[in-house]
């Protein structure tokens, strides 16, 4: 292994799984033989059993949360001093929080805006390094340069002092400036491996051969080398959907989260319990289990998804 | 690797050899390790102070620590509102008002060694007067109290000092105001070293950036109280105090005295209750059944703030309708808001000011809570369906409202169950709502005050007294002007009795004829200290001495 | 090699400068500030004026800019309004640098200390149950929000058990003489040994609860990088060659898995500025990363932008000194 700095590292790390998009032939042998694997693979299974009742929960949970989550029930309950956290009671299996709102409808329906902020977060994460990874890597050359010294600079912060940097400079924070000050950190990620992976089919067969036959360059782009860069994207996003998950909790504790808690989100939840932490710690245990579990989930599943994708523990 | 190694070892040689050579020496005292029999208060800030020349302080946190440290000529009777003798023994004025003589203590010296005379009390007014460009906004409370300094003494209430005696000061004020003398007990306004000021360059303020940038003097204060300062540790956040051994008083019960800074709310709880503080301000009215519990006592103080919501009739003409504003008021419901949503001891209130002022009118009755005349009353104004962009503040909590977002979906809901429709406005405190209230963006709004001494002006005065610049958007109503000068006027009355029949009215017309906002509750501020800890009288005015506070039973 | 040097200089002189005029542009343009800050419930429109005209805040931004500009070359960043009110900005950087140095300078030896081990370990029994359980461990270790973890330990050690202080850098009781700034040290100097002890007692969470983040890293690089080794060709002829398991493992796979390793503590000290966020504002730790977050509750504009600055300005001296130590170390990368 070569010495490498901070970025060089993160560098690494992504180009390495852009190449997996490369030495094969693209299409279903790569899927199938990765999957032959990834069956038997214990870690993955668990990784994506979790990811998937999370995403199922986040989509049903509206309809199978006992209550409304905006709604306070047991306002009545509450008072200041005496009982500012309702316990449990009939109907109310973990009680209500400081607002007298059920707090496992909460839980649930929490799960579908954690989802919302880590997917939207990812997506536009992605549409940024998309537009940047395409221009480096289709052109090359000089766009390719100027494009990537701005993602080098991007990598060689840390990411977390970025969003908040990002977060700080929002007018009033809320849900959009979470998700885009999430999104921003994961633009040169993006951009990074999507380069990558072109600028390693550029001189692919395929794309000599497109190319040959006279295919348009916006045609080899769009429908030869986008497509051939997806297996190592989806693993990516899988990862980057886990972190997102987490850094929004973070940002949310420092206050940089979205002030409108009328729909419940994880982060915010969590964010949330720390004026009450002391003598109701379930307030902040159970999103904290959630976050804790979810972004487990996706960790395993895009760990054992990259293992099973590098071209080197493959050979 | 080879290298790697060599490099290593040069440096830890040289850290070795940096370390012996400059090997520091202990600037610890005689008291040796951990202080000896020494016994010390330990209170937790929730902020670092700003400085320590209480003419530039704004904030509690360093009025707390100031306020151990200095004193005025008048001081407030621990655990009540009311006026006693402090460095002045008695003070008596003209007939109209306009020239006080203070008799001054006779054994009072400063920190340094000075003594405190009347050429030092002068010196301290035309020191506060005398402000440079920077100090003139720095020195807020001076400001707010005086309306000027010096380069426009039109504007301003102070005229001149004068040492008619060695311990007699007269003081002449350009118009007779409720406010004088009782403002000489705002900890701003306390008697300082004349010589440590000079020396330190008090006066020095400038501007830096956004912020300012302090004198000498700020760092190194000296006044007449039990205490006296010995450093601050900006690295940690410390400030501590020591006994001062010529106090005129009493010998303050604990021998030194530490403020350190925690911001974090639950931290401060988690600190005291490990033993590392002996208490601290503020505490989350949730945590007081569990700080209890554990042993500490929590001081409820009495109640000495409004809680209201304002009205902005320029925003929105509806409310210029007198009937729309009472049927927003017989909308609250603010009985059950208190009971669920305020602290023990919280109350409702019936008119801008608490029962503890005179001026306080005790035959108003509270504005029930009515849905149906709320209705109704909209139905006659023609205002049914209408739209209310009402806002509230995020990131704060004031002693008044301890949780902002959570009163305001109590009245909310209040003003939806009578067909008002709210259009929810929010800003952070310091990031934009205080702008938006004060240039008027809200048709709503929630705000507050906390009395700063016992002065029904300086509640109704501060709300309605001044008509071009209010929150309440009184200059447009036809009764503002009146209202204004009527409260000028009242402000001006020196006989104390026909003063309190004169405020009385005006609240009373306030709350019948007028309603430009809606007072809603009175929230008591609490304290909690350690369970060895004795002596701790709550004031009204979070004005507490520490010098009576002892830990351990010593 | 100076070439090299100097080009990095410059390149992150003209980054920061480009940061810096966003930061100023752009913290200008928010609503609200030291104003609102300082006057509250007193506020007037008047008074605001007068104050915000005293700041300097009414002039247009180009013009406030340049004046920013102007003191910060004469070595004047505009005072702190929130964190350490009348402090310059810079200034309080440096008060507080000294606490996050300390905290990291532990928090990296901590995880030095358990990650090489444990990753050394979990390559030489790869697949066993210590692996695996390291394993996901390691990844757990990523999935715990870094503030949740310190408010566990927090919350069990200092306030339930009462093991250890809850929060600050030490007794605010003791009279402890300050000479560097890191008090351990300070303690040692001055052989104030209560201060000393009590500093490295109020170090241990914070410093665990900030460990996390590198440990992780650390613990997948030394076992990766020795898994790579153990598959090498010289541990594969230096076996063939008949050598003892044990001078192969210390001579061979060691020293030459623990390369990479290196590089990686070095940088993860960068990374933990970020992760000081979060734990030095649980334990109300007084260090750069609690004024970061301290600065943007109160609004405290000047600290906020000279504290973004400093820490991305150490952040990329740091890399750049990683990688100047490596160009020494490494004659191959001098040729890239």
């Amino acid at each position: 292994m070569t010495p490498m700095s901070y970025a060089d590292r993160r560098k690494e790390r992504i180009d390495a799984l852009a190449a997996g998009s490369v030495d094969e032939t693209p299409g279903v042998s790569l899927i199938a033989s990765a999957w032959r694997r990834l069956r038997r693979d214990p870690v993955f299974l668990i990784g994506l059993a979790i990811t998937v009742v999370f995403v199922v929960l986040a989509i049903i949970s509206p309809w199978i949360a006992p209550h409304d989550p905006a709604a306070a029930p047991l306002l009545d309950k509450v008072r200041p001093q005496s009982n500012p956290v309702p316990g449990p009671e009939a109907g109310f299996p973990l009680g209500a929080d400081d607002r007298g709102r059920d707090l496992l409808s909460r839980l649930l329906v929490g799960s579908r805006q954690t989802l919302v902020v880590g997917v939207v977060a990812t997506l536009f994460g992605l549409a940024g390094g998309l537009v940047l990874g395409t221009l480096a890597g289709a052109f090359a050359g000089r766009v390719d340069s100027v494009v990537m010294r701005i993602v080098d600079v991007m990598l060689s912060v840390p990411s977390l002092l970025l969003a908040f940097t990002i977060g700080a400079l929002a007018a009033r924070p809320s849900q959009t400036t979470l998700i885009i000050a999430i999104a921003v950190i994961q633009v040169p990620i993006f951009a990074r491996l999507l380069r990558g992976s072109m600028l390693g089919q550029r001189s692919s067969d395929h794309v000599l051969a497109a190319r040959a036959l006279g295919v348009k360059q916006h045609a080899i782009v769009f429908r030869h080398m986008l497509p051939n860069s997806l297996g190592p994207v989806i693993v990516q996003a899988t990862l980057v959907l886990a972190i997102a998950i987490i850094d929004a909790a973070a940002l949310s504790f420092l206050g940089l989260g979205n002030p409108d808690d009328r729909q419940p989100e994880w982060g915010q939840m969590l964010g949330r319990s720390q004026e009450f932490i002391y003598d109701y710690p379930h307030l902040a245990v159970y999103p904290a289990l959630c976050i804790i579990v979810v972004a487990l989930g996706f960790t395993l599943m895009g760990e054992s998804l990259r293992e099973a994708l590098d071209p080197k523990t493959r050979r | 690797m080879k290298p790697v190694r060599k490099l290593a070892s040069l440096a830890v040689v040289g850290a070795l050899a940096l370390a012996t050579a400059s090997c520091a020496e202990s600037e610890r005292g005689d008291g040796g390790e951990g202080g000896g029999d020494e016994s010390t208060f330990t209170f937790g800030a929730a902020g670092a102070p700003e400085m320590f020349d209480p003419l530039y302080a704004t904030d509690g946190e360093t009025f707390r620590v100031t306020r151990q440290m200095f004193q005025g000529l008048l001081g407030i009777e621990p655990g009540s509102a009311e006026v006693i003798p402090e460095l002045a023994t008695e003070w008596t004025s003209n007939e109209d008002g306009t020239e006080w003589v203070f008799t001054l203590r006779d054994d009072v010296t400063f920190h340094d060694g000075e003594p405190f005379n009347a050429d030092a009390v002068c010196a301290n007014f035309e020191r506060m007067f005398d402000q440079n460009e920077a100090g003139q906004v720095a020195a807020e409370y001076w400001g707010y109290v005086m309306g000027s300094f010096k380069n426009d003494p039109e504007g301003s209430l102070y005229k001149s000092c004068e040492a008619t005696d060695e311990f007699e000061a007269t003081v002449t004020i350009n118009r007779s105001t409720s406010g004088f003398p009782t403002m000489l007990t705002l900890a701003a306004l306390a008697m300082q070293s004349p010589k440590a000021m000079e020396e330190g360059n008090a006066n020095d303020i400038a501007a830096q950036g956004e912020g300012f940038s302090f004198p000498d003097y700020a760092q190194n204060p000296v006044g007449t109280g039990p205490y006296q300062f010995v450093e601050y540790d900006q690295a940690d956040g410390n400030v501590s105090l020591e006994a001062y051994d010529d106090y005129w008083g009493d010998a303050p019960a604990s021998d030194k005295l530490t403020f350190r800074v925690i911001p974090d709310e639950s931290t401060r709880r988690q600190e005291l209750e490990a033993g590392s503080i002996d208490g601290y301000d503020l505490p989350n009215p949730a945590d007081w059944p569990g700080l209890e519990e554990s042993g500490n006592s929590v001081e409820v103080r009495d109640p000495f703030n409004i809680f209201y919501l304002g009205f902005n009739p320029e925003a929105n003409p509806q409310l210029k309708d007198l009937k729309v504003r009472q049927a927003i008021y017989h909308a609250l419901n603010r009985e059950q808001l208190v009971q669920t949503q305020l602290p023990e001891g919280a109350e409702v209130a019936t008119q801008f000011m608490p029962s503890t002022v005179s001026g306080y009118d005790s035959a108003l009755e509270p504005y029930a809570y009515d849905p149906e005349q709320a209705k109704q009353l909209l139905e006659e104004a023609g205002a049914t369906g209408m739209t209310l962009t009402f806002a509230y503040p995020t990131e704060v909590s004031r002693p008044y409202m301890p949780d902002p977002q959570q009163l305001y979906e109590a009245l909310r809901t209040n003003l939806e169950d009578v067909g008002i429709k709210v259009d929810v406005k929010t800003a952070s405190w310091n990031g934009g709502y205080l702008d938006n209230v004060t240039a008027g963006k809200y048709d709503a709004y929630l705000l507050g005050w906390t009395g700063d001494y016992d002065s029904a002006f300086n509640f109704i005065g501060t709300f309605f007294g001044n008509l071009k610049e209010n929150d309440f958007g009184t200059e447009v109503m036809p009764w503002g002007k009146k209202l204004a000068d009527d409260l000028q006027a009242a402000d001006a009355i020196v006989d104390e009795d026909e003063r309190a029949t004169a405020f009385e009215d005006l609240n009373r017309q306030i709350m019948e004829e007028y309603l430009p906002g809606l007072p809603i509750s009175h929230s008591p501020p609490a304290l909690v200290v350690g369970p060895d800890v004795e002596g701790v009288v709550p004031s009204p005015l979070t004005a507490e001495e520490f010098s009576t506070v002892s830990v351990g039973g010593q | 090699m100076v070439r090299f040097i100097v080009r990095r200089m410059l390149q992150m002189a003209g980054v920061l400068v480009i940061l810096s005029v966003l930061l100023f542009v752009w913290l200008k343009a928010l609503p609200g500030g030291p104003v609102s800050a300082i006057l509250g419930e007193r506020a007037t429109p008047s008074r605001r004026a007068a104050l915000e005209a005293a700041l300097g805040l009414d002039q247009p931004i180009h013009v406030q800019y340049l004046r920013f500009l102007d003191r910060a070359l004469h070595g004047d960043f505009g005072a702190s309004t929130g964190v350490l009110p009348g402090e310059d900005a810079f200034h309080v950087f440096l008060i507080r640098l000294p606490a996050t140095i300390e905290l990291s300078i532990v928090a990296i030896t901590l995880a030095v200390a358990l990650g090489i081990p444990l990753g050394y370990f979990a390559a030489r029994r790869k697949g066993s149950l210590l692996d695996s359980g390291a394993v996901v461990f390691s990844l757990i270790g990523v999935a715990v929000p870094v503030f949740f973890t310190a408010f566990l330990l927090k919350y069990f050690v200092a306030v339930q058990w009462q093991l250890l202080p809850v929060s600050g850098r030490q007794d605010a009781r003791l009279d402890a003489t300050r000479v560097t700034g890191l008090f351990v040290l300070d303690g040692i100097l001055t052989r104030e040994w209560d201060a000393a002890w009590d500093a490295t007692l109020h170090l241990i969470l914070p410093a665990l609860a900030l460990a996390t983040i590198p440990f992780a890293v650390i613990f997948r690089i030394t076992r990766a990088s020795v898994l790579d080794t153990l598959d090498a060709d010289f541990v594969r002829t230096a076996e063939s060659k008949g050598l003892t398991t044990k001078v192969i493992r210390g001579r061979h796979v060691l020293r030459n898995a623990m390369l990479p390793v290196v590089t990686t503590i070095g940088l993860s000290l960068g990374g933990l500025l970020a992760g000081a966020i979060l734990t030095e504002t649980v334990f109300s730790f007084p260090g750069i990363g609690d004024a970061i977050a301290q600065g943007y509750r109160e609004k405290d504009y000047a600290v906020l932008q000279v504290l973004i600055l400093a820490s991305a300005a150490i952040f990329v001296i740091i890399n750049l000194a990683v990688d100047i130590a490596y160009a020494i170390i490494d004659p191959r990368i001098r040729t890239r």
